[in-house]
């Protein structure tokens, strides 16, 4: 067993195959190109299989890391797949974009003198690799309840419930407003980064397995709360996301070329202005780009204006590198496709040309100073550090607010100070009786995964709910 | 699918009217609500605003004017055809209250728009003095229909072919010389609603516009909509479409409106070479 592990050791992480930057920021394909089986089992074979795994405690719904990994090692995949489903119903999706540095590979042993366990790397090899052998057994289904849930929203969150439930034997109907499925994972997170495919195929596994789906509708608009459950819904999931941009408020926003990151990503990605004039939805494609902000959101909207054709893309960040929210690895890609970071620089005013569009931003330069109420040092700005850059498309990524479409039409739905849905975190039940939410509508823009642990958490109240009450 | 079960050329062809199978929407909407329309896979959300409703028989009426490529594309569609998505009602319906006298303005294909607002008005039992307006003759729209639902109906061309010749707003003036107004309604195109405004402003009526800013999703979600009123930034597909239209910035609006003209005369010039139109 010692000698074992000793050579276990020896194994150093197995790195993912990529596409060249110089070949990638020209187009939209898939950066990452996965493990082969032989690749997967060799990075699975470092894990140390702990007792005590610290992995799985990192990983916001539990998955069952030692377990899985040990199977790819003994190329048992279709096992291996099984293992991720008992928790995790996406983990294509999850495999690719959890911030796995802070969650399960945050906490892996092997990480305290060595680099962590590829666990991300390895959930998303099962995951694929089942899609392309015929996808795994679709999971049994419990006797049908005659139950009826509806499910607003079908972002990760909602997406949750519904395979939680359906497999329960309730009949489900997820109501979205767009016009396709998929929430943020379709018209925020760039092809590059998760293909489009991959979604449609989890969409598509649900409704094998009876899910009803109905798209083009608005809850809150087209139809209310009180008139699903008139149409017959026992129960209602609402999973709505954020969904309210946010601007800086700062002189010159409405110029045109001024972008939310809401408003670019979903005419690149969901309307595919990448590929105008073939589909119909034109994007402005800028030369001299700034994104301003550091997380995820702005990490897509820097790589996708590259894509399109920019000359040069900044980030636009007043903190520090150690503050910016991305995923590491995506930092790491944006920097390789030569996207430049301007931190601790504050937009103060844009400024346009005669015709109404943006030409230059101004900015100011910041220095750390006490932390504030996040634990994050407070940026202050610099007197006289006063710069203008140009500019002729600027995305602003600085995050979402909640947007108050639906909330507004149901005055029985409680929400707290910020705006967001004030919902049980033990069971995901909101102050209206029968309705529980979940995800970003209830904690604020967060990840994947925490919507869908809070639609797991949902089910299972709306569950007991539908077989014992309220 | 929404199926297209009427169709009407209008304006010389220039303008179309479709009836459209849509029960869910034609059940809820209100005056001064709008659709987002899809023709296809690849197509544009296109917003479009009800110009009428047919609640029993489960269908909404279009009337949109031929303007690009979206709506080029939306003219080949014949009665039979659908549309992908339809997506409604969406905005805030007019606040529509008996307030006495209210003057509707309307110009180009606004009147469409302005329609089942002025019958709104006149339903609840208020006054209704209407002034439509187009370039010339051909291109007037819902004369008939708007005459149906005012008490006094002004018309004008810019050219004078057809009613009085000149501007919605010199007969605006004498109206409002004649009569005092409780509210103006005024929707068409952008500077029409600007100068409007203007007027209706120093004879002190309040006055309604309903404005047309380039959307995606209309639900809030883009901001791609924002127009600034009273120099505070809305999105008019939630707190819109209608405004007051003394606090609008309409240059704002004008500029914002070309914000894609370059890929929009490209996407139209492809189209009509393709469709050998
Ligand atoms: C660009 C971008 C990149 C991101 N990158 C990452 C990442 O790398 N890793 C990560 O973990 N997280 C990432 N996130 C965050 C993550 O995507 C979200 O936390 C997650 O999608 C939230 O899921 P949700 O189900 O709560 O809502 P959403 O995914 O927002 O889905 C909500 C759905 O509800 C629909 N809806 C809204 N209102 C209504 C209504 N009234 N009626 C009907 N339907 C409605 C919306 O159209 C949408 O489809 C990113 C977010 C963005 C925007
Ligand atoms: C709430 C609302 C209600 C409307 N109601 C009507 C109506 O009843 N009848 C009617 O004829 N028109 C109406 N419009 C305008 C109509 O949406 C545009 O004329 C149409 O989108 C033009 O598309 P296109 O591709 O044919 O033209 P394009 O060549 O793309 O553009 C021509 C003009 O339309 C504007 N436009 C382009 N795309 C959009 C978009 N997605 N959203 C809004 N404007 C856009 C452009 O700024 C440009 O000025 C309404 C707009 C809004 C916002
Ligand atoms: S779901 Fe996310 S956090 Fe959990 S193991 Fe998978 S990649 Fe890690
Ligand atoms: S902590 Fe790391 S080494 Fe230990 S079981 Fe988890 S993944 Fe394997
Ligand atoms: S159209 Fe997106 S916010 Fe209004």
């Amino acid at each position: 067993m010692t000698e074992k592990q000793a050579k276990k050791k020896k194994i150093p992480r197995q790195p993912m195959s990529e596409r060249a930057p110089e070949v990638r920021k020209l187009n939209f394909d898939e950066v990452p190109l996965g493990y082969s089986a032989g690749t997967a089992m060799a990075e699975a074979q470092r894990c140390l299989q702990c007792k005590k795994p610290s992995c799985v405690t990192g990983c916001p719904v539990q998955v069952d890391i030692p377990g899985f990994v040990r199977q790819i090692a003994d190329g048992d995949y279709s096992g291996a797949i099984q293992t991720i489903w008992t928790r995790n119903s996406l983990p294509a999706i999850c495999g690719r974009v959890c911030p796995q540095e802070i969650q399960c590979e945050g906490e892996c042993i092997l990480g305290k003198k060595d680099e962590p366990l590829a666990i991300g790397n390895l959930e998303r090899f099962a995951a694929d690799y089942a899609m392309e052998h015929g996808g795994g057994e679709l999971p049994e289904k419990a006797a049908p309840t005659g139950k009826k849930v509806a499910i607003v929203g079908s972002g990760p969150s909602g997406l949750t419930v519904a395979g939680d439930l359906l497999l329960k034997g309730h009949d489900v109907t997820l109501l979205e407003a767009f016009h396709k499925t998929g929430g943020v994972l379709v018209y925020g997170i760039p092809e590059f980064r998760l293909p489009k495919d991959i979604v449609a195929s989890e969409v598509a596994a649900l409704e094998k397995l009876g899910l009803r789906i109905e798209v083009n509708r608005v809850v809150g608009r087209t139809v209310s709360l009180d008139e699903l459950f008139e149409e017959g819904y026992d129960a209602i999931y609402i999973g709505v996301g954020a969904g309210l941009p946010r601007f800086l408020n700062i002189a010159g926003e409405n110029f045109i070329g001024v972008f939310s990151a809401n408003e670019y990503l979903t005419r690149a990605n969901l309307m595919k202005a990448y590929l105008f004039p073939k589909y119909d939805t034109p994007i402005i494609k800028g030369k001299n780009v700034a994104v301003i902000g550091a997380g995820n959101v702005a990490m897509d909207s820097a790589r996708t204006a590259m894509r399109l054709g920019a000359e040069r893309v900044r980030i636009v960040y007043r903190r520090s590198r150690e503050e910016m929210p991305a995923r590491a690895a995506e930092i790491h890609h944006a920097e390789e496709e030569g996207i430049e970071f301007h931190l601790l620089t504050n937009p103060i005013r844009f400024i346009g040309d005669e015709n109404g569009r943006l030409a230059k931003m101004e900015c100011q330069q910041m220095e750390l100073g006490e932390p504030d109420e996040s634990g994050r040092r407070r940026p202050v700005p610099i007197e006289g550090s006063e710069f203008i850059m140009d500019c002729d498309l600027a995305v602003v990524a600085v995050g979402a607010g909640a947007n108050p479409l639906l909330t507004a039409s149901d005055p029985e739905i409680k929400l707290n100070s910020r705006g967001y849905i004030a919902a049980d975190p033990k069971t995901g039940k909101t102050t209206k009786k029968g309705v529980w939410a979940g995800g970003d509508i209830v904690t604020g823009q967060a990840t994947v995964i925490l919507a869908m642990g809070a639609g797991r958490t949902a089910a299972d109240s709306i569950h007991d709910y539908l077989t014992i009450g309220w | 699918m929404f199926k297209i079960v009427g169709r009407e050329s209008m304006a010389g062809d220039t303008v179309i009217l479709n009836e459209i199978e849509a029960p869910r929407i034609a059940s809820k909407a209100k005056p001064g609500q709008f659709v987002i329309l899809k023709a296809n896979e690849t197509g544009e959300r296109i917003p479009l605003t009800i110009s009428d409703l047919d609640a029993n028989k489960g269908t909404i009426t279009v009337i949109y004017m031929v303007v690009g490529k979206s709506t080029a594309l939306f003219k080949t569609l014949g009665v039979g055809d659908a549309y992908q998505d339809v997506i409604g009602p969406l905005g805030k319906p007019t606040d529509i209250e008996k307030v006495g006298r209210v003057v509707c303005v309307g110009g180009g294909t606004g009147i469409a728009v302005l329609f089942p607002i002025t019958r709104g008005f006149k339903e609840t039992g208020n006054e209704v003095i209407s002034i439509i307006g187009a370039r010339t003759k051909d291109l007037l729209i819902l004369e008939d229909k708007m005459r149906s639902v005012s008490d006094e109906l002004h018309v004008c061309t810019d050219d004078g072919s057809y009613g009085r010749k000149g501007f919605v707003t010199e007969v605006l003036k004498e109206v409002l010389e004649k009569n005092k107004a409780d509210l103006a309604v005024a929707i068409g195109p952008v500077p029409m609603m600007k100068f409007v405004s203007k007027m209706t402003y120093d004879y002190n009526v309040k006055t309604l516009v309903s404005l047309n800013p380039i959307m995606i999703d209309g639900t809030g979600m883009c901001g791609c909509c924002r127009v600034s009123a009273g120099g505070e930034t809305k999105f008019a597909c939630v707190d819109g479409p209608e405004f007051d239209g003394h606090k609008v910035d309409y240059d704002n609006l004008m500029d914002r409106l070309r914000a894609y003209e370059q890929q929009e005369k490209q996407a139209y010039d492809e189209f009509c070479e393709s469709e050998a139109l």
